[in-house]
């Protein structure tokens, strides 16, 4: 008796945790949204930050982390297949495994710091450029270590086989192995360039911010994330408003990507 | 002399980062044009033996190999151990094909899979091609459950369809042996039968080794049977002798059951 009582209590303090927990998310989610939505207009997505809109913040923001992410995943994968299919075991690849892991939870702020005394302190200003470099750090570890693990769980099998009918082992990672990963890979590069989207320490004291439109990188450069750091402490209200409509839209966007990633990964068979 | 299509001389293994060899001088004939079973307990050494024949242990640097595997073949007598260039060894895979106890389809359509070998050995013209896909599907027992859907993915066949599928893909390269890793392990007894009649009808075309944890399999299919056991050949013999008339002990007490 005593035994199914205790069942029953931990039982309980599961779910409460659980409750608790979620229901944070949830407020969250809930206070965002309510705030956010009340704040948009059309406005907000025509208009740039001088005007009190987010459109140049967002044209900006997706320019860094696309270029960012057309470096950082070729570099990234061919890391990968190189750690994975050619030196597997040696030494060297073990160490650049863990170096790997470890640029991946350096803190975003160190790299903003280590970019910023590199690419901004010698020329004399924020700039656009700065600021891509500052994710792609950022972003080739996690492409790394995805490409790493998505071609590991590929079975050595599939490797054989195609080394038995007569194939060379570049052409067998290329048109198989990689194949077999295919969704695991590309489902690491969406999940991670949500990621960086949503970064703003490796942005602040390299591309700064601009309030007008511009695609010129040689200068401070428009972003998303860094405007809601600075948004959301100015005193007059409707830049708090705005910087509740940037956050709504900035986590609309992760979502959706997220989202895609799973719908990617859901078990077909 | 009968007819051979491979041997091994004193054919010795060591796996990398390992003292003690996995296999000791084995001196095993392959008959051509038979099926030559190899049995014995589970890591005693017969996937390593039949691994080195088509030299496939070179994908994991550091084995070592001693002593000789002879190719038989228009050009005489070929030891395969002493290949070293990739180009080599890539026509080596051509004449020795290998199939593996887990089905190994590509994630591709079942046309490219079976077309696979063929491609990589440079046939590029499309009806050649064409041809020699369905007369591999239809040799594997396949072309007709699998004409219409040539275009779709092999992932999505059953267990004994995708191993019938890895069957079709190594014979269309025409190799003069095919190498067999306990194929039917994964399968149904169903899909096994229908596996095992297929091989005994390849046997017109190809020589045959297999590899098989099952003694019923190895008696009911196997012209020649090799039991290997702690890495030394224990008695090679014409299969009914091995069953029936054994002349080692050791033999007749793994074959009755007393170990293993």
């Amino acid at each position: 008796m005593n035994r199914l009582l205790l069942n029953k209590i931990i039982l309980v303090l599961s779910t409460l945790s659980a409750v608790i927990g979620i229901s944070f998310l949830f407020w969250i989610l809930a206070t965002l949204t309510y705030k956010g939505v009340s704040a948009l207009h059309i406005t907000t997505f025509t208009n740039d930050l001088v005007e009190g809109g987010i459109r140049n913040l967002l044209v900006g923001q997706f320019t860094m982390a696309i270029i960012a992410s057309a470096i950082a995943v070729p570099i990234g994968m061919f890391a990968g297949i190189w750690l994975r299919e050619y030196s597997n075991q040696s030494k060297l690849a073990s160490v650049i495994r863990n170096l790997s892991d470890v640029m991946m939870s350096a803190p975003s702020i160190v790299i903003g710091v280590f970019v910023f005394a590199i690419f901004v302190a010698p020329f004399g200003s924020y700039n656009g450029f700065a600021g891509i470099i500052a994710l792609t750090i950022m972003m080739i570890p996690i492409i790394i270590s995805t490409t790493d693990n998505m071609l590991a769980l590929v079975p050595k099998e599939l490797r054989e086989a195609g080394i038995a009918l007569g194939g060379s082992k570049h052409k067998i990672i290329l048109q198989i192995v990689i194949k077999a990963a295919k969704v695991g890979i590309t489902t690491g590069i969406l999940l991670s360039f949500a990621r960086i989207i949503g970064e703003t320490a490796p942005l602040l004291f390299t591309s700064a911010n601009n309030q007008f439109f511009t695609m010129d990188l040689t200068g401070q450069f428009p972003s998303l994330t860094v405007s809601i750091y600075n948004l959301a402490t100015y005193p007059d209200e409707a830049s708090r408003e705005l910087a509740w409509a940037a956050s709504f839209v900035l986590t609309a966007i992760v979502l959706m990507i997220n989202l895609t990633g799973r719908y990617m990964t859901r078990n077909k068979k | 002399m009968s007819n051979l299509i491979m041997e091994t001389k004193d054919f010795s293994f060591t796996y990398a980062g390992v003292d003690a060899p996995s296999l000791k001088n084995i001196n095993l004939p392959i008959e051509k044009n038979k099926i030559t079973a190899m049995i014995g307990p589970s890591g005693c050494g017969k996937s390593t033996l039949l691994r080195a024949m088509n030299r496939i242990h070179d994908l994991y640097p550091g084995n070592k190999y001693e002593g000789e595997i002879n190719l038989y073949g228009n050009e005489g007598k070929q030891n395969i151990l002493d290949l070293k260039k990739e180009n080599d060894l890539i026509s080596l895979r051509q004449r020795v094909g290998m199939i593996f106890q887990k089905p190994t389809p590509f994630p591709m359509s079942i046309y490219d899979n079976v077309a696979y070998g063929m491609k990589l050995a440079g046939v590029k013209n499309k009806s050649e091609l064409d041809d020699r896909v369905e007369k591999a599907l239809k040799d594997a027992a396949i072309w007709k459950e699998m004409k219409d859907r040539l275009k779709t993915s092999a992932l999505g066949m059953s267990g004994g369809q995708q191993q019938r599928l890895c069957i079709a893909r190594a014979v269309a390269l025409k190799p003069e042996v095919m190498l067999f890793d306990e194929p039917t392990s994964a399968l149904d007894p169903i899909s096994t039968g229908a596996i095992e009649e297929l091989i005994a009808e390849l046997k017109k075309d190809v020589s045959i080794v297999i590899v098989t944890h099952n003694m019923q399999q190895a008696s009911r299919l196997s012209d020649y049977t090799a039991f290997i056991y702690l890495g030394n050949l224990i008695e090679y013999d014409k299969t009914d002798t091995i069953f029936m008339n054994p002349n080692v002990k050791l033999t007749e007490d793994y074959i009755t059951g007393r170990f293993g």
